[in-house]
């Protein structure tokens, strides 16, 4: 039985990743390279306000002074920021007045993601926001979200249609300068999504980001940001994809969360980019900065993210718990592979009273993979009676593999609770024998035991994500999953 | 001894105790019984001063004190045991050290100086025999690693150490086989004085072919809704607690 | 120029100027590593709150203090520690005094004592068994990151050796009592290295006492050698003043199927740092590291931990407890790394805290690094108060809050405490625990010292 095993989480190298496509689409790009006059440049295409323009330089000129973080457990090779193209965008009239002007190779990539543009082919009540490289390309539903007065576009319309809100929230939670990634995004991000739900208003379906890198040599720079009004409710979702290449490509996204007063937002990611052959060639650098504001009192976050692609992922969605009693919530399942690296945790920072938080952290490490769990438990002075949970579990399958685990806590109430737990283990054999016996072949006892094991967060998931990932976990860890 | 009048009483805002009335005498033993949630559990811990629920009417008198103004461990001192429906484990507390300091409490409220070492150990032994306790189990933390049938005879351990004068057993008898039901009852009765009295709180009525009760109650969502003889146990047993639902619900 | 540049400004100096000094008081192969230690220490200085290990620990006001003295006198004043006798009920032990780190000549520079073991001052031990001391000095000591490890391999000059050759049996533990008492403002550096050879036991009880209200710091380092088959034991009890600062470096490299114990006991000081090392290099081997820390005032406590599982089949077991009061902090660190290949690992750690007050505050950071599959590890980290049930089942008894309170807190201490080999000393700590947290004195009964009287600042 052990050199089954053996075999089977060896062939799981051999996994193929199933959305390594390239669309042959005419796309307009600008020259290679980072300076003060590319950040001009992008701004300029998007016809952007000076404000919007001023804001993207001060970034940039803080961004020229940071240096790469260097404490996540990971090796990142150097970046040639002057190799990569920070602007690219599928070619297409400027305004769309129906899905019949969008290049029809474009809604067949969408297609084939399984992202289907046309809102009658829609029956799972989702409204989609489509951004191929730098732009959004359609956003599905608008009109009938717009009925109650919901506003869900691209982050380049919002700029223009409603540039009080942008002004009043963004960098708010995520500052321009709060990190490398983060800084290097205000500088230089292409577009992304936006979403405002108002006082009282409960969104009636789920809103969704769909993201696919498609250009070579370009970096992609999304972001997102939501804002959720007193009393309403939003569950959100992003996904993203890119095509198989030699070359490592740079995505460094920012999203940003508000919920104020009694409000409470959901925000699933399922994230597949491009991870690399077997032999740790090409893939995504994901360097992700996501952070939400529990702003009032009895407002929610949950994140919940399903991480099995790119070569590198550095990403911590974060909470802030200002509001006195609110409620932060981290959910993730972090699958690598052949030479994929990631970290990624979460940071919970409780301000307000009786503020709770909880974190599932669910590791699995295969191949000559590394992956860590990396995160943060503040209770603030003033926060009394805080509450966390946390559970770090981490799985290895396969003996050449790494799972490491850096929880930190600090309380400084003594009112506060805060307990954290992790284990590491192989998959248990006699788990993998009970099943043999009840006549279930190791292959599929592997794969029952893995999707047992990450189902807790799956069970967080919009039912249609969750099939997603379940199909995702088994195509990442293919052969040993049945 | 023990008068309860029309308690009511509330958790997290929610009453579970919807007036209740009850009088024990000294000598009698009481069995309260009733189905799961009916708000036995509560009663038995108001009684020993647990401050998760919230009195908002009605009065407890206690050998003619206030009961209610009592601290847990004056309530203790002055005679009332509860056995815990789960018992606490406390990790580094030896059980000699938990008694010794217990008792003396308990001694220095009557004005006697504490128990010397020998006494101390002469009473343990003595008591051990008497609940039929493994003398290993004393020398451990206090409930800690105990399997659950030697945490309910360690309650009936402790409850011989500190000789109460009313015992409130909260389902003593659940999660226990028939042998060690059969001891944890003989160490009541054997404990029994005419002096004290007994309210033993249960769901089934096994318990009661062994501590023979005077007075059954029925608890009935936070009220008590049938008060009779030993017999009402055996009938309960029968009919189940459907037959008291039906009962309450036409009345 | 910035602070941390003038502290180490300030060592160059001292270094510079001293060392014809520190020479003469030591020998030859002790003194061979110092010119390459004093640059290691140059390079990486005194760690600051930008290195990970040290994240929480504040020392620069520490090492920024002037001290009026860095070396041995010349004429040591061991008066009082002839005086000073720390008497344990019940411990059979070889009882042995250190002064500033230094072996009082009235104890004899080196001895064998009756069981095979040799015990005494390095500096001596490093001319009479310079084979033993050369084949282990600074081979362990070893952290690339961390200054004051090389610090003290530089200004170092004697410090405890103990040596139990292949086969001796150990009969009674060596209790080591480590005074520090100085007329003026000391900073202390001494270097012990114990050296267990295979099929050996050999059990260490240090009591750290500071029994002047002097400011000090002491920088200590600690190299073990546990052969194979060979048993380690080392019982740490730090009992200082508010005035004192401690840090500790203990490296512990242990072979094929040995065994260690590291217990540090920190019941009070200003400032306390301990860092233990265990290197598992040989299958089979055992480690268990355990810590107890009580604080109040404006104390911070200071643990660091790491375990390497470099070999398969190693168990090691980590449980640190922490009390804090009033407004000290506290923090736990604790790693554990298991390398490729160490297959069969069994890694467990703990660490459980109790915040007395709002001004309290903790930080722990327990980590796990694996590279290898077949292991099972795990960790746990909780900070809260006395369980609120625990509580009541107590008062239910009979027992007043107050006194159920410092139960609970004895039981959640005593935890750490009934993992120590000697039943002497578990009662001696049990004892010394309860009275330290009634808010009493932590002072042995038999203590000659009046600490009201003769320590005002106490």
């Amino acid at each position: 039985m052990e050199n089954d095993q053996d075999k089977i989480i060896s062939d799981a190298t051999s996994g193929e990743y199933k959305y390594g496509f390239y669309t042959d689409i005419e796309i307009e790009t600008i020259p290679k390279g980072l300076s003060e006059d590319v950040v001009r440049l992008i701004s300029s295409k998007k016809n952007e306000p000076e404000w919007m323009l001023e804001y993207r330089l001060k970034a940039f000129r803080k961004w020229q002074k940071m240096k790469m973080p260097e404490w996540a457990h990971l090796k990142i090779p150097e970046i040639n920021y002057q190799d990569i193209i920070f602007y690219a965008a599928p070619k297409q009239k400027p305004h769309l007045e129906s899905l019949d002007e969008v290049d029809p190779e474009l809604i067949e990539t969408f297609n084939k993601l399984g992202i289907p543009l046309n809102e009658q082919k829609i029956f799972t009540g989702v409204a989609v926001d489509a951004v191929m490289d730098s732009v959004s390309v359609k956003t599905t539903f608008k009109e009938t979200l717009a009925d109650r007065g919901i506003i869900f576009c691209s982050f380049s319309e919002a700029v223009q249609e409603h540039p009080d809100l942008i002004k009043k929230y963004m960098g708010k939670v995520v500052p321009s300068t709060d990190n490398y990634f983060a800084a290097l995004n205000s500088a230089v991000f292409s577009d992304g999504s936006f979403c405002y739900i108002p006082k009282g208003v409960r969104c009636p379906m789920e809103l969704s980001t769909y993201f696919r890198i498609n250009a070579a040599n370009t970096g992609q720079f999304e972001r997102t940001l939501i804002i959720a009004d007193e009393e309403s409710y939003v569950s959100y979702l992003e996904g993203c994809t890119a095509p198989q290449r030699d070359e490592n490509q740079l995505h460094a996204a920012i999203v940003e969360i508000i919920a104020e007063k009694r409000a409470e937002v959901k925000y699933s990611t399922v994230q597949n980019w491009y991870p690399g052959d077997k032999n740790g060639v090409g893939g995504i650098y994901n360097f992700v900065t996501k952070r939400g504001i529990c702003k009032g009192e009895y407002s929610k976050i949950s994140w919940t993210q399903v991480e099995t692609g790119s070569a590198i992922t550095w990403k911590y969605p974060s909470c802030i718990l200002k509001g006195d009693n609110s409620v932060g919530e981290f959910y993730s399942v972090a699958v690598t592979n052949n030479y994929q690296q990631a970290d990624t945790g979460s940071k919970m920072i409780h301000i307000g009273k009786n503020t709770k938080s909880t974190i599932i952290s669910k590791g699995i490490s295969a191949g000559k993979s590394q992956n860590s769990y990396r995160g943060l438990v503040k209770v603030h002075k003033n926060a009394s009676h805080a509450r966390n949970f946390s559970q770090c579990d981490s799985l290895l399958l396969g003996d050449r593999c790494g799972a490491h685990t850096f929880p930190y806590i600090e309380v400084n109430n003594q009112t506060g609770i805060v307990e954290h737990e992790a284990t590491t283990s192989k998959i248990g054999e006699d788990q993998i024998f009970y099943c043999n016996q009840r006549g279930i072949s190791t292959e599929n006892a592997i794969g029952l035991i893995v999707n047992g094991y990450a189902k807790e967060v799956f069970n967080k998931l919009p039912m249609e994500f969750a099939v997603e990932a379940q199909k995702l976990l088994e195509i990442s860890l293919e052969g040993s999953v049945g | 001894m023990l008068q309860i009048k029309d308690l009511k009483a509330t958790i997290e805002g929610k009453e579970i105790l919807k007036g209740i009335s009850l009088e024990v005498k000294e000598g009698e033993i009481h069995a309260i019984m009733g189905p799961n949630g009916s708000g036995k559990s509560t009663l038995a811990a108001v009684l020993a001063g647990r401050e998760f629920a919230k009195i908002t009417h009605g009065s407890v008198k206690y050998m003619g004190k206030d009961l209610l103004e009592m601290s847990p461990e004056e309530r203790s001192k002055e005679g009332i045991f509860l056995g815990f429906q789960y018992p606490i484990e406390i990790p580094g507390v030896s059980m000699v050290n938990f008694m010794k300091t217990a008792i003396n409490e308990h001694r220095k409220h009557r004005g006697e100086d504490p128990i010397s070492a020998s006494d101390f150990l002469k009473i343990m032994r003595e008591k051990k025999a008497l609940v039929e306790i493994d003398s290993a189990l004393t020398s451990r933390s206090v409930n800690e690693g105990f399997s659950g049938g030697e945490k309910k005879r360690n309650e009936i351990f402790q409850m011989a150490m500190l000789e109460p004068k009313l015992s409130i057993l909260d389902e003593t008898d659940s999660g226990l086989d028939i042998d060690a039901l059969r001891v944890v009852a003989n160490g009541v009765n054997k404990l029994k004085r005419d002096d004290s009295a007994t309210i033993v709180i249960t769901h089934y009525q096994r318990l009661l072919d062994y501590i023979v009760p005077d007075v059954v109650h029925v608890l009935f969502d936070g009220k008590i809704v049938k008060t009779a003889g030993k017999e009402l146990a055996i009938e309960l047993e029968e009919k189940g607690y459907d037959w008291i639902k039906k009962e309450v619900d036409s009345e | 120029m910035d602070r941390s540049e003038i502290i180490t400004d300030k060592f160059k100096d001292l270094f510079r100027d001293s060392s014809q000094r520190l020479e003469k008081n030591s020998s030859e192969l002790i003194n061979s590593f110092r010119k390459e230690a004093m640059e290691q220490f140059l390079a990486l200085g005194v760690p600051g709150r930008e290195n990970e290990s040290y994240k929480y620990a504040n020392l620069e006001p520490w090492f920024a203090a002037d001290y009026k003295s860095y070396f041995i006198p010349e004429q040591a004043d061991f008066k009082i520690a002839e005086d000073f006798k720390c008497e344990v009920d019940d411990l059979d032990a070889y009882s042995l005094v250190l002064l500033n780190g230094f072996f009082p000549t009235l104890n004899g520079t080196l001895m064998e004592l009756p069981n095979g073991i040799w015990v005494g001052s390095l500096a001596y031990a490093s001319v009479r068994f310079r084979d033993i001391v050369e084949k282990h000095y600074s081979k362990y000591a070893l952290n690339g990151k961390d200054g004051l490890v090389p610090l003290n391999t530089a200004l170092a000059s004697d410090g405890l050796f103990v040596y139990a050759p292949a086969g001796v049996k150990l009969d009674k533990p060596i209790q080591i009592v480590n005074l520090v008492e100085s007329k003026e403002d000391m900073l202390v550096q001494h270097r012990n290295l114990v050296v267990v050879e295979e099929n050996t036991d050999v059990e260490l009880i240090v009591c750290d006492h500071a029994i002047s209200p002097q400011k000090f710091l002491t920088n200590a380092v600690t190299e073990v050698f546990v052969g194979q088959n060979a048993s380690f034991d080392i019982l740490r009890v730090q009992n200082e003043l508010n005035n004192a600062a401690k840090i500790t470096h203990t490296f512990i490299h242990q072979e094929r199927d040995s065994r260690a114990v590291t217990n540090n006991i920190t019941l009070h000081g200003g400032m306390v740092r301990n860092s233990t090392y265990h290197w598992l290099n040989g299958t089979g081997a055992e480690s268990n590291a355990l810590g107890l820390y009580l604080t109040d005032k404006w104390q911070h406590v200071d643990n660091f931990v790491n375990i390497d599982h470099a070999m398969p089949d190693c168990t090691s077991k980590q449980l640190f407890k922490g009390v804090m009061d009033d407004f000290s902090t506290a923090s736990f660190n604790g790693r554990i790394r298991v390398a490729r290949d160490a297959q069969g690992t069994r890694a467990y750690q703990n660490n459980n805290n109790i915040l007395l007050t709002d001004d309290a505050r903790v930080y722990t950071k327990p980590q796990l690094e694996i590279y290898a599959d077949d292991v099972k590890c795990s960790h746990g980290a909780t900070v809260g108060q006395l369980d609120e049930e625990a509580l009541f089942y107590l008062r239910s008894r009979g027992i007043h809050k107050d006194e159920a309170r410092l139960m609970l807190m004895f039981g959640f201490a005593h935890e750490v405490i009934e993992n120590i080999k000697s039943e002497a000393m578990r009662d001696r700590m049990d004892g010394l625990l309860l009275q330290r947290l009634r808010g009493e004195l932590s002072r042995c009964t038999t203590c000659v010292i009046n600490c009201e009287k003769d320590l005002p600042h106490c």
